[in-house]
């Protein structure tokens, strides 16, 4: 599979007092086009950072990073603003919607923005949220909605021009089980329709359920990745395999404890 | 730019109480410093308005009077000596003083300026109705369009002055022979007489008319040539002894306490202004504030500075705008309301100013709030930072 996304031995280093930090440390992975990865990891690992890299809103230290054969770091702020609205979909923890457009004025924004805003891209954008059970809501304001719909509603914007690559930092964080489950299927599901490279940073392994690969990231570094079909239902559903998380990954994170309990 | 015009625009309009709120603010803004600078026109008009508006090139003082004009005496001999300086075609004597005009409706009298003139001379205003002083010394007056409009006058009534003479006040019929335009001086508004009228109608400590003839305080000088001001100016006071003249601006300028009055409002004015645009200015800075976040996002996904900045400029400007056509109308229909003897003008060209000052003030306080949009960073203002 050709890599819509590929990093290269990229290392951030931050400036702590006298002393060096690496946020992330010599990390390479690529992700195809059509596929979707979990990017996860305890607080601190560098996953965050690694985002922020990948979507050109922040420069490495060192390596690079290529979106559809871009390498973004040879790139000035503002090419890189330009390529981001053209060839990256972003999809946030919270802040995702502008409070005073509807639902489809925030989709259309992208197409604004890129200057598609034509009657063939208002369609797109109409269909691509009736996909995501939207019709009803095409008017409503953002504080119309409730967290689920917000979040869905930004998927639909992040995948509005097909984008090269699909970011989601922590995309259900807010969110109860159900809706959560329910927003990480239909981005998984876009990501692969539109064959866009997908990732999705999370702390909830339950939704590794829906990624093609897991990279689990640890101090700063990939520490393993994990593609088996049999892994990621034991991440997702340790109970089911009599497993913890910390077994198949090494390490107790995010909901290990719940998940116990 | 259409992107940043949908935004700003949409913003504006589904938060319509908020920025009408605001626009409302910058209205009471506009209202104050157009007032203000009413105010300043109207004082300044008021003191200036009879000398602004002579039809005389030069006014002539007492040297040692230091242009003071209530203290300064020109007797007839030293007018016909001005007169007679080459370059001058005409002299007029006026004499200053003040009265009361009684008004049959009022139980208050109005305060006039009582300026004596001689007829058909420099120093007697043009008339808009009626006709000018006849008789040197008639009993007729021209009264200016605020007197005229405070007392109902029209031409052919019958006016009552009351003056001062010793102890006792003594009241002066005259006929209203002209109506003028408005001939302000000393802040009031003016009825001009015929010299000799004036002498016996003013006040003074002992009541009737002068001995000798009547001297009045300034004498207003028409030339030949009146582009050769300052040439007359120096031959006046060369040939004729003990005499200071000046130009029209030089002598209103030197009125008691006319440049103090004037500068004190200038500087009002400017402080209003800055009020304006730290307010403007402010109210966007904290809107910017509030705005993080979603500054942040639209960033993140590349939105580039230009169309933040120009949502943001889009925003001051349309909430600018729309105060200052309020606050101006709202000014002007207050403007309406005011009796004619409130000294506020309206005048074209420093409402221009002011208005225009606040159209640019406003978004020029904002554009500290455009800056610090600019200065957003994504990933602090979406939690991205590492």
């Amino acid at each position: 599979m050709k890599a819509a996304l590929e990093a290269q031995s990229v290392t951030k280093q931050y400036q702590s007092g006298n002393n060096t930090v690496n946020a992330v440390d010599d990390v390479s992975f690529g992700v195809g086009a059509g596929e979707f990865v979990a990017l996860v990891g305890p607080s601190g690992s560098g996953k965050t950072t690694m985002l922020a890299m990948l979507a050109g809103l922040l420069q490495p230290t060192s390596g690079t990073i290529a979106v559809d054969g871009h390498t973004l770091s040879t790139m000035s702020e503002a090419e890189r603003a330009r390529f981001r609205r053209r060839k990256i979909g972003f999809t946030f923890q919270a802040n995702n919607l502008i409070p005073y457009l509807t639902v489809l004025e925030n989709v259309e924004l992208m197409l604004r923005l890129n200057g598609e805003h034509d009657r063939a891209g208002r369609a797109r954008a109409r269909s691509l949220l009736v996909l995501l059970g939207l019709e009803e809501r095409l008017d409503a304001l953002p504080s119309q909605l409730s967290g689920g719909q917000q979040q869905r509603v930004a998927i639909a914007r992040s995948l509005i021009n097909r984008p090269a690559v699909v970011l989601a930092d922590e995309p259900t964080a807010s969110l109860d089980t159900e809706r959560a489950y329910q927003v990480v299927e239909t981005l998984a599901n876009l990501v692969h329709e539109q064959g866009s490279a997908g990732i999705m940073v999370t702390h909830d392994l339950r939704m590794v359920e829906y990624a093609d690969r897991v990279i689990q990231m640890l101090d700063g570094r990939v520490d393993r990745i994990l593609s088996s079909h049999a892994d990621l239902a034991c991440l997702a559903n340790p109970a089911e395999c009599r497993m913890i998380p910390s077994d198949v990954l090494g390490y107790g994170i995010g909901t290990t404890a719940a998940m116990r309990a | 730019m259409s992107t940043a015009i949908h935004l700003a625009v949409l913003e504006i309009w589904r938060n319509k109480g908020r920025f009408a709120l605001f626009s409302m603010v910058v209205a009471l803004i506009t209202v104050l410093i157009l007032f203000v600078a009413a105010l300043g026109e109207g004082l300044g008009t008021g003191n200036r308005e009879f000398i602004e508006k002579l039809n005389a090139e030069l006014i002539v003082y007492q040297d040692t009077a230091r242009l003071s004009i209530s203290s300064s005496r020109v007797d007839g001999d030293t007018q016909r000596a001005v007169r007679y300086v080459d370059g001058v075609r005409e002299v007029g004597a006026v004499g200053f003083s003040s009265a009361a005009v009684m008004l049959a409706e009022r139980a208050d009298p109005l305060d006039v300026a009582l300026i004596g003139v001689e007829p058909g001379k420099p120093g007697q205003p043009p008339v808009r109705t009626g006709q000018g002083l006849r008789r040197k010394n008639g009993d007729e007056a021209i009264v200016d369009r605020t007197v005229a409009a405070v007392a109902g006058l029209q031409v052919g009534d019958a006016i009552t002055l009351r003056t001062l003479q010793g102890d006792e006040d003594e009241f002066y019929t005259l006929e209203v022979v002209g109506i003028s335009e408005s001939q302000k001086y000393g802040i009031r508004p003016s009825v001009f007489v015929p010299l000799l009228t004036w002498d016996t109608v003013r006040a003074k400590g002992t009541p009737g008319r002068s001995t000798t003839a009547p001297t009045g305080n300034v004498v207003a000088v028409q030339l030949e040539d009146p582009t050769q001001i300052d040439a007359a100016r120096r031959q006046i006071e060369a040939r004729v002894d003990g005499v200071q003249a000046v130009d029209r601006r030089t002598a209103y300028e030197n009125t008691p306490g006319y440049t103090e009055q004037q500068s004190t409002l200038s500087t009002q004015n400017a402080f209003a202004l800055l009020i304006g645009v730290l307010v403007i200015g402010g109210f966007f800075q904290i809107q910017t504030l509030q705005k993080v976040p979603q500054i942040g996002m639209l960033k993140a996904i590349g939105t580039s500075n230009a169309v933040v900045a120009l949502a943001a400029l889009l925003q001051i400007g349309v909430v600018t705008l729309l105060g200052v056509l309020i606050g101006s109308l709202a000014t002007f229909a207050l403007s309406l309301g005011f009796p004619p003897n409130i000294p506020i003008v309206f005048e074209l060209n420093s409402a221009a100013i002011a208005v225009g000052s606040i159209l640019l003030m406003g978004p020029l306080g904002g554009l500290v709030a455009i800056r610090n949009s600019l200065r957003v960073e994504p990933l602090i203002a979406l939690g991205l930072s590492a």
